[in-house]
């Protein structure tokens, strides 16, 4: 067994043990976190098939970012496990057998008899000057130019609908008025009263 | 040398083992969304894998266009998960029943 091999398997074992633990654990705060591990190890496999700036994005946006997010929502809200659990047990044989019957049917498709390396030869390998982000560079700024803006507006979209929904305005909360604040004259703040002088 | 089709069976476990968390954890709208991560990761590393074995870098042009989509549904739907439990006070799927006649 070659060592990279030995990497795929590390790394394709660690990932199928973390997602078992993400929909197991009891506590949603530790499925979050197997999720993080679960992506951090499929950024391994994808710097074995040489796609870097595919892993390297993985890790900075998806558990820099949407991980982060979950993070944050799920220890904001205040959440009753034991109710959301209640069902888990009566679901489990049923959930299983379909999850079994969808692995065995995939498998009768990518198996080795259609996939194999007979099939589809292990690619060269490139060279050490060979960059994949210039080459993805290269194909998202010409052939996917118009995917890429529309990728964008859908990001802008996101922001918008996200702060939207989010924001909200207390009735209890004050707020300063700033032009309320620079049309104040002195007059309205200061008043002077006269009175004798006392000894 | 590691073949396609080994890229494709982790895949195909993840996918499935998504599906059964959706089946597990079918009250907990947290745990729903990251079946749903879960699930694009597997269809992505298919992506990669086809991307790498063809030759050709199209896939992961396309691996870089799920993620934002995934992203944006992911800010979107905690979003809105928040605004629901700022209402409701709960998660639970089964008490969204108020349009339930």
């Amino acid at each position: 067994m070659s060592f990279e091999k030995f990497v795929f398997y590390v790394f394709a074992a660690v990932l199928v043990f973390s997602a078992i633990m993400v929909i197991t654990r009891r506590n949603p705060v530790h499925s979050v976190l197997f999720l993080v591990l679960a992506f951090f190890n499929a950024a391994g496999l994808w710097m074995l098939l040489e796609a870097e700036f595919l892993a390297i994005t993985l890790v900075l946006v998806y558990v820099g970012a949407v991980m982060v997010l979950f993070l944050f929502v799920v220890m904001m809200l205040d959440i009753e496990i034991a109710e959301l659990r209640a069902s888990f047990i009566k679901y489990m044989p049923i959930g299983v057998l379909i999850g079994l019957l969808m692995i065995v049917e995939l498998l009768l498709v990518v198996g080795p008899e259609h996939f194999g390396l007979d099939k589809y030869a292990a690619p060269a390998k490139h060279a050490a000057d060979y960059s994949n982000t210039k080459e993805m560079g290269e194909m998202l700024y010409t052939n996917y130019l118009y995917p890429f803006e529309i990728a964008a507006v859908i990001l802008l979209v996101a922001i918008v609908a996200a702060i939207s929904l989010t924001l909200r305005r207390r009735p209890e909360t004050r707020y300063q008025d700033p032009a309320s604040q620079v049309v104040v004259k002195k007059k309205d703040r200061l008043k002077i009263v006269k009175m004798e002088a006392e000894e | 040398m590691i073949s396609l089709t080994e890229y494709l069976i982790v895949a195909a476990i993840l996918f499935s083992l998504s599906v059964i968390g959706i089946f597990l954890n079918r009250k907990n709208l947290i745990l729903l969304l990251m079946c749903i991560e879960l699930m694009l990761l597997a269809v992505n590393i298919n992506f990669v894998a086809f991307s790498a074995y063809l030759g050709d870098i199209t896939g992961q042009v396309f691996v870089f266009f799920i993620l934002t989509v995934a992203a944006a549904e992911a800010a979107i739907g905690l979003a809105i998960l928040v605004v629901l439990f700022r209402n409701r006070r709960t998660i639970n799927v089964q008490d969204l029943d108020t349009l339930k006649g």
